[in-house]
């Protein structure tokens, strides 16, 4: 795509509960938005074709690859990342869980992770193995085998 | 389980505690080679070749190089030409001229998506357009891409000036780099004594290790002419040694800061963008920063080899090994270098065998230059040894554990390249397994769904290597310790190194704070591989520690006016053997200590490691309406020496694993004759993911290495090995018939179904 002869978009957006105002160019996704112009790298590029799910991030309460959406769909929009998951009173259960399960390696995956499980959660509060690994189908791990993340949502859930 | 030192010996080891660097991977704050910004930054692209197989006849930058927002256009022609020395360090290898042409093709493309040219711009979309101005003349070569081909008498040749070693002679105008012969024993005589020969091939598709976080790479060169690099990498020393060599600047000229990284499993050994990155800054004046899509990860980063592997052992009518033969072929890629020695190592790794003879062929295809991948080499030459071995137990009706432990290698076994086994644990991973509850159970083969069920079991091996690491330790004045090391972190390693520091300092693994430095602040670090982490810088941090207790002590007989023999230091605490009155925390002792800082360094080169032995056990499910494989139940056992931090034991267990039965199930390399990769994306390679999964049961054995003094082996690579052969075998148990070609996907299957 070209660049020639674009502006920038003026975007009106809420992530992690802050509203923004920011100024995006038409042809970049979500993703790079935050990552390139909100400057939060939390949610991770593994693959930019909504296949790993490192870059997941919810939406108005649903979970999506923030490299299929486009920047400027953010306007209006709540969003949420892995940033919006702590509070100053600490840890989110989940991110607690997948800290004492020993549940990521090396840990690029962990965000996108946090936020599916998240949803999981917020949606379904007691969710069996099978619902787990149904909602985490779309999050690729290559370190862990996903027996630890499993164990850790279930911990985080009971 | 086995394990000599009992559990209350050891007060850190051996327990979980959160990780170090954990609050940082769960929020988002970790900082991932894509993440760092350096100001000033501006962003790379690279132009790859759309063939398998070309001369570069002239590349036109003209376009490109006038277009707005551009700053810099490369070419090889920026890059030193380098001699055909060879590297010889145990994680690289291959000649300097190689590693040049691997990062930017100089006159010839050997794989689809070798680099041809780069180019730096004001951001990266600006990048990618330019590189597409730049016109290259190529002359299209018949690409190679599997061994069958490029062995063929007459086939197109890679490198034409390359001189491979066949049996050390120097052989020219060949694909095969190298052809090795190791022989123990006497072969023929044990084949003619043999009561039963089974003889298998199998064969192996190119698979990637599939490392969620693309390669990257943040270069500054600065007036000093310092190169300053920030990337993830699996060795930030071996990094700096080969953008060095690539750049010809000396090694203390180039500075690598190591960023958290994003799995690896030997793929980030090999250095990428770095030394692009480094080009490109100097001739932009900015730091730039390039970074891979992930088609350029399937299409142009290290995969393992795939190829051809002949397995030939011959048995007594007692079931016992008089003689092994192997043929193993493995395709280095683009670049020689497809582990074949690691292989020929590994085949007959696990059995005693008095008769061994291997030939092994390191052979270029026009595929990317392969890496490392968890034990390279192991895997494919364990899927043609254990099949043949499955294949001897239903022949002689023997069990398939009685068999191996009938045979099984042990301490003092002589191995295929010489040298005879220190203490390892395949036997009692093998007893383990016979009582395992996964084994005990009865699989039920024939379910109402009609689906078909099968039970496989195989075993695997990896020697580990031990190698160079510092580790330097610092006491706050609040008594907890500072422990700096060089060892990437891709998998807990912070976590068991400072664990072995705080065993030996007595105080809590919270205790001692573990920081991952830069190549200019801490002693020579070899590269998170090959298993030694763990075992070499936990080593290095075990040694710092009693020379800080040395520090400590002298310190504290200066405080009390005692000789040094006078003072005892045991759990965190300093008291003196005479006077019951002196007594002080390690913390008291920091806030009072007059006589400066309190600080240690140590570093280990060890020659030994001590090998790591697994076992597999899987239940299948096959459905014979579309040849779709489920794995039911899947047990890991492995010798793990003495596990620091079980729970990232486990999880390299686990992984390791699941690693595997992807390889066996559905990833592979799907290429077309032209040597394109079809599948190059993950929707396409199919990796495992969540829902295809049981739980990985483990069972940790521990008989302790003798080289370690916690008794620690390498853990990380040994579980890669037994699943492909524990799949196939399981695939044979439930339909009836072996399928020895990777993957063993639904239409393979199928078709064999259809032809039964």
């Amino acid at each position: 795509m070209t660049q020639n002869n674009v502006r920038k978009v003026a975007i009106n957006t809420n992530i992690n509960g802050q509203e923004m105002d920011i100024l995006v160019d038409p042809y970049v996704s979500l993703l790079e938005t935050l990552r390139e112009v909100v400057g939060m790298t939390g949610t991770k590029e593994g693959c930019n074709d909504g296949n790993c799910g490192a870059c997941t991030v919810n939406i108005d309460g649903r979970i999506v690859d923030s490299c299929l959406v486009l920047g400027v769909e953010a306007e209006g929009k709540n969003i949420e990342t892995v940033e919006g998951m702590a509070t100053p009173e600490g840890l989110h259960p989940l991110q607690q869980a997948f800290l004492e399960e020993a549940a990521l390696q090396c840990g690029i995956c962990t965000p996108g992770f946090l936020v599916s499980a998240k949803a999981l959660l917020d949606n379904e509060p007691k969710p069996s193995e099978d619902r787990i690994r149904h909602w985490l189908a779309g999050n690729l791990c290559r370190c862990t085998g996903y027996d630890k993340i499993v164990k850790a949502v279930k911990k985080a859930s009971d | 389980m086995v394990s000599k030192s009992k559990k209350s010996d050891y007060k850190v080891i051996g327990t979980r505690p959160i990780r170090h660097d954990g609050y940082d991977k769960v929020t988002g704050r970790a900082q991932y080679g894509a993440d760092i910004k350096l100001p000033g930054m501006i962003y790379g692209a690279v132009l790859r070749s759309p063939h398998a197989h070309a001369k570069i006849k002239k590349i036109d930058i003209s376009v490109a190089e006038k277009m707005k927002g551009v700053f810099a256009v490369m070419t090889a022609k920026d890059l030193p030409r380098l001699s055909d020395k060879q590297r010889g360090n145990s994680e690289e290898s291959g000649s300097e001229k190689h590693l040049s042409e691997n990062v930017m093709a100089m006159d010839k493309v050997l794989y689809k998506g070798h680099v041809v040219a780069a180019i730096s711009a004001k951001d990266v979309n600006t990048a990618r357009e330019a590189v597409k101005k730049i016109v290259v003349d190529y002359e299209v070569l018949k690409p190679v891409i599997n061994v069958d081909q490029a062995m063929k008498k007459g086939a197109p040749i890679l490198h034409e000036d390359f001189v491979g070693d066949h049996l050390g002679k120097k052989v020219k105008n060949t694909n095969v780099a190298t052809f090795n012969k190791y022989t123990t024993g006497n072969t023929d005589e044990g084949f003619r004594k043999a009561h039963l020969i089974i003889e298998k091939e199998v064969e192996l598709q190119t698979v990637h290790q599939g490392y969620i976080e693309p390669h990257n790479g943040t270069a500054i060169w600065d007036e000093d002419d310092r190169v300053k690099i920030w990337t993830s990498t699996q060795g930030s020393f071996a990094n700096r040694d080969s953008v060095s060599k690539v750049l010809n600047l000396d090694v203390s000229r180039v500075k690598v800061t190591p960023l958290e990284i994003g799995g690896g499993f030997g793929g980030k050994i090999p250095v990428y963008l770095e030394p692009i990155a480094a080009v490109l800054s100097k001739k932009s004046r900015r730091p730039v920063q390039l970074v891979m899509s992930r088609t350029d990860v399937f299409d142009a980063s290290g995969p393992a080899p795939g190829g051809k592997v002949i397995v030939k052992i011959g048995v007594d009518k007692d079931g016992k090994m008089l003689a092994g033969y192997a043929d193993i072929r493995l395709e280095a890629g683009g670049y020689p270098e497809a582990f074949i020695e690691a292989a020929a190592k590994c085949v007959f790794s696990c059995y005693d065998i008095p008769a061994m003879e291997i030939e092994a062929y390191d052979v270029l295809v026009n595929k990317p230059s392969s890496a490392p991948y968890r034990a390279p080499g192991s895997p494919q030459v364990a899927f043609a040894t254990e099949t043949v071995v499955d294949e001897i137990c239903r022949k002689l009706n023997m069990d398939l554990i009685d068999f191996r432990l009938l045979n099984v290698a042990e301490k003092g076994t002589r191995t295929a390249l010489g040298p005879k086994y220190r203490k390892i644990g395949l036997k009692q991973v093998l007893e383990a397994a016979k009582k395992s509850d996964h084994w005990q159970s009865n699989l039920e083969k024939n379910p109402k769904s009609g689906k078909l069920r099968g039970r496989g079991i195989a075993s695997g091996y990896w020697f580990n290597i031990g190698e160079k690491s510092a580790v330097n330790l610092s006491l706050n004045m609040d008594g907890t310790v500072i422990l700096t090391e060089g060892s990437t972190d891709i998998g807990g390693s912070r976590a068991s190194i400072a664990m072995q520091a705080a065993e030996v300092l007595g105080v809590k693994a919270e205790s001692v704070r573990p920081s991952v430095v830069d190549t200019d602040s801490i002693g020579h670090t070899d590269v998170t591989g090959g298993s030694r982490t763990t075992y070499a810088t936990g080593y290095a941090a075990y040694k710092a520690a009693h020379m800080l207790i040395d520090e400590i002590t002298n310190k504290a007989a200066k405080i009390w006016d005692l000789s040094e023999d006078e003072i005892i230091y045991s759990d965190g605490v300093i008291s003196s053997k005479t006077d019951s009155e002196l007594r002080m925390t390690l913390r008291e002792f920091a806030d009072k200590n007059p006589f400066g800082p309190v600080v240690s360094s140590a570093s280990v080169d060890l020659e030994e490691a001590a090998g790591g032995f697994g076992t597999h056990i899987v239940d299948l499910e096959i459905d014979p309406e579309t040849g779709k494989t489920d794995v039911i139940r899947y047990t890991v056992l492995q010798d793990v020496g003495k596990a620091i931090h079980p729970a990232y034991v486990e999880g390299q267990l686990q992984g390791g694993a699941t690693q595997g039965i992807g390889w066996a199930l559905n990833e592979e390399y799907f290429m077309s004759d032209q040597g394109t990769m079809l599948n190059s994306s993950y929707l396409d390679y199919r990796m495992p993911i969540a829902l295809d999964l049981p739980m990985i049961e483990t069972i940790l054995v521990e008989v302790p290495s003798e080289d370690h003094p916690f008794g620690v082996r390498g853990v990380g690579e040994t579980p890669i090995c037994p699943p492909v052969p524990a799949i196939s075998n399981a695939v044979n148990d439930a339909i009836g018939s072996r399928i020895l070609s990777t993957p063993i996907k639904a239409s393979k299957i199928l078709n064999k179904l259809k032809s039964m």
